[in-house]
């Protein structure tokens, strides 16, 4: 059976539930082996968290130079782990790190690559929805190794337990991928928050909310959700740019999207369109957003989000 | 200061698009300067601004390269007519199903044969959104990567420059020596409109057309083929109130009837 890479997503430290996901596509091609690219003296603690999923090996690499050298580092060890295994397939997170690292490899490794991927079938064929969410289409890589990213929150996670075997391998990593130094991280505020592209539910503010925040994030807090933000919120320095849900910002795909005082312009609609339940609520009735909504309210937000709030926290007590 | 400036011509990203025979249809949509490359044009024009200038005879220039078909043409004349000083556009017929690894392969062969100390790009383009091309571009130079960049300092005279990155993954203060492949991300500046007087300029500055012959590669075929592709439904019209006060109310009663709380 022919083996395939996936590449092993961490947050805070735990291995992600995008990390499963993408065992659990990848074991439809075959079996999966996770790579997991570690600084010095933590490839253990972080495969310790790597419980589920059907993953039949672990390789762990730790290297220095994947903090203090940035994306390419860390591509050029796939690359060079991809040389020495010769796996059919490799499967990353697509998010910005994860999408650059899959470029970065398909050139070191001749190989083509497909993008934001919602689903991977057993032949290795990626769907994607593309235009807004407006058209699916199906794609399959001719040369090289398969690389795919796939999108957080796509694909239903098998969690069973695996008794994976590790294997730790060091490499040195190319010269030319060290060429970019790193001399300091921040990580990013979470604020106790689910990660957005991860996250079950996603509560989301607007132009709408004027830069007030608050009747949102505390609705989010009442479901357990991540707060998102329209361009227009971002760009009016009203929520910080980690958050913006859209084009050139995540694009989530959760059970649930509740969309507060957004107009829904294409750049937004591309970011959120393949959320399986959206619920909005905005003054504007002729909002576009609207023709999304499984359920809209056309009211004022900050009337009607404390009533929901409320509701949903009545409903937990 | 040498920098080039990697720009891509993008169907109008309010415009309706089609895929025709497995590829977007480029042909029937209005064409514009995708506007993430804006950013990239303005950045290189600050940086250059902030030595010095690049007006002719200065020791910095900016140099639009682009790949595309003759009338992505109108895409280059915008970014000249924000101020930068030539264009290097890759236009042959056999380009015209590249993916990005022949792209980048291009992109890359014409920045190396003319020696740029950095290139700079948006983070993706607004038609395939893949944000691959400016990783790709530094694995195939062998160039530093600094990319999804919020800022960027450049010292010409140390051949330095470094950037915050922004990422999911946080903020990253990350630096390198020339040459270096930078993306930006929409958030560093606010880019310029064309003055009239830029418009004029535009019109005189030159735009040198190669094809794959001149730069001296062939055409690979796309190493990734789309097998079909479908309209999605419409999503079914849902239910819509008006807030008489209840509307809090029924909305939680929704999220209780579809188990999403």
């Amino acid at each position: 059976m022919s083996t395939v890479f996936i590449l092993a997503d961490f947050v805070n430290g735990q291995a992600s539930k995008t990390t499963t996901e993408l065992a659990t596509a990848a074991a439809r091609i075959g079996e999966v082996t996770a790579v997991i690219l570690a600084p010095v003296g933590q490839g253990a603690t972080l495969a310790a968290t790597l419980t589920s999923g059907p993953i039949s090996s672990i390789i762990v690499v730790e290297n220095a130079d994947f903090q203090s050298h940035g994306v390419s580092a860390s591509a050029d060890a796939v690359s060079q782990l991809i040389a020495q295994k010769s796996p059919t397939a490799l499967l990353v997170a697509s998010h910005a790190f994860g999408k650059e690292l899959a470029g970065y490899v398909a050139v070191k490794t001749d190989s083509g690559i497909i993008t934001d991927a919602v689903d991977v079938g057993s032949d290795a064929t990626a769907t994607q929805v593309i235009f807004g969410g407006s058209t699916t289409v199906h794609s399959k890589v001719s040369n090289g190794t398969i690389i795919i990213t796939v999108r957080p929150n796509c694909i239903t996670a098998d969690t069973s337990a695996h008794a994976a075997s590790v294997e730790s391998i060091s490499l040195t990593i190319s010269d030319s991928a060290k060429k970019a130094t790193v001399s300091s991280s921040q990580p990013p505020l979470q604020g106790g928050r689910p990660e957005l592209t991860e996250a079950n539910i996603v509560v989301s503010g607007g132009r709408g909310t004027n830069g007030d925040f608050a009747a949102v994030e505390a609705f989010a807090d009442s479901l357990g959700a991540a707060v998102g933000a329209s361009r227009a919120a971002t760009d009016a320095g009203w929520y910080p740019h980690s958050h913006q849900v859209g084009q050139t910002g995540k694009t989530v795909s959760p059970q649930l999207y509740v969309a507060c005082g957004i107009s829904g312009a294409i750049q937004h609609r591309a970011g959120m369109q393949t959320s399986k339940a959206i619920v909005v609520i905005n003054k504007d009735p002729e909002a576009p957003i609207f023709e999304l909504a499984d359920f809209g309210v056309i009211g004022d937000l900050f009337a009607v989000l404390p009533v929901a709030t409320e509701g949903v926290n009545a409903r937990k007590s | 200061m040498k920098i080039a400036v990697c720009i891509k011509q993008v169907p109008d990203s309010w415009a309706e698009k089609k895929m025709v025979n497995g590829a977007l249809d480029r042909e029937n949509v209005d064409a514009v300067l995708n506007d993430l490359d804006e950013y990239a044009v303005e950045e290189a024009l600050r940086i250059v601004e902030a030595h010095g200038g690049n007006e002719d005879g200065a020791a910095h220039s900016v140099t639009v390269i682009s790949m595309g078909p003759a009338r992505a043409t109108d895409a280059v004349r915008k970014a000249l007519s924000m101020g930068a000083n030539g264009a290097i556009l890759i236009t042959d017929p056999a380009l015209a199903s590249a993916d990005a690894l022949l792209t980048s392969k291009v992109l890359a062969q014409v920045i190396n044969s003319e020696g740029f100390d950095l290139v700079i790009c948006g983070t993706e383009s607004t038609d395939a959104r893949m944000s691959v091309v400016p990783a790709m571009i530094a694995a195939r130079l062998g160039w530093a990567q600094l990319t999804f960049a919020g800022s960027v300092d450049v010292e010409p005279a140390q051949s330095k420059v470094s950037i915050t990155r922004v990422s999911e993954a946080g903020v990253d203060s990350m630096s390198a020596n020339f040459p270096a492949v930078i993306s930006v991300i929409e958030k560093i500046n606010e880019p310029r409109y064309p003055s009239f007087k830029g418009i004029m300029a535009a019109k005189k500055k030159s735009i040198e057309s190669r094809d794959l012959a001149a730069i001296g590669i062939s055409a690979q075929s796309a190493w990734s083929q789309v097998i079909d592709s479908q309209l999605r439904p419409p999503r079914a019209a849902g239910v819509k109130v008006s807030d008489d006060g209840s509307g809090g109310e029924k909305l939680v009663n929704f999220l209780v009837e579809r188990k999403l709380i």
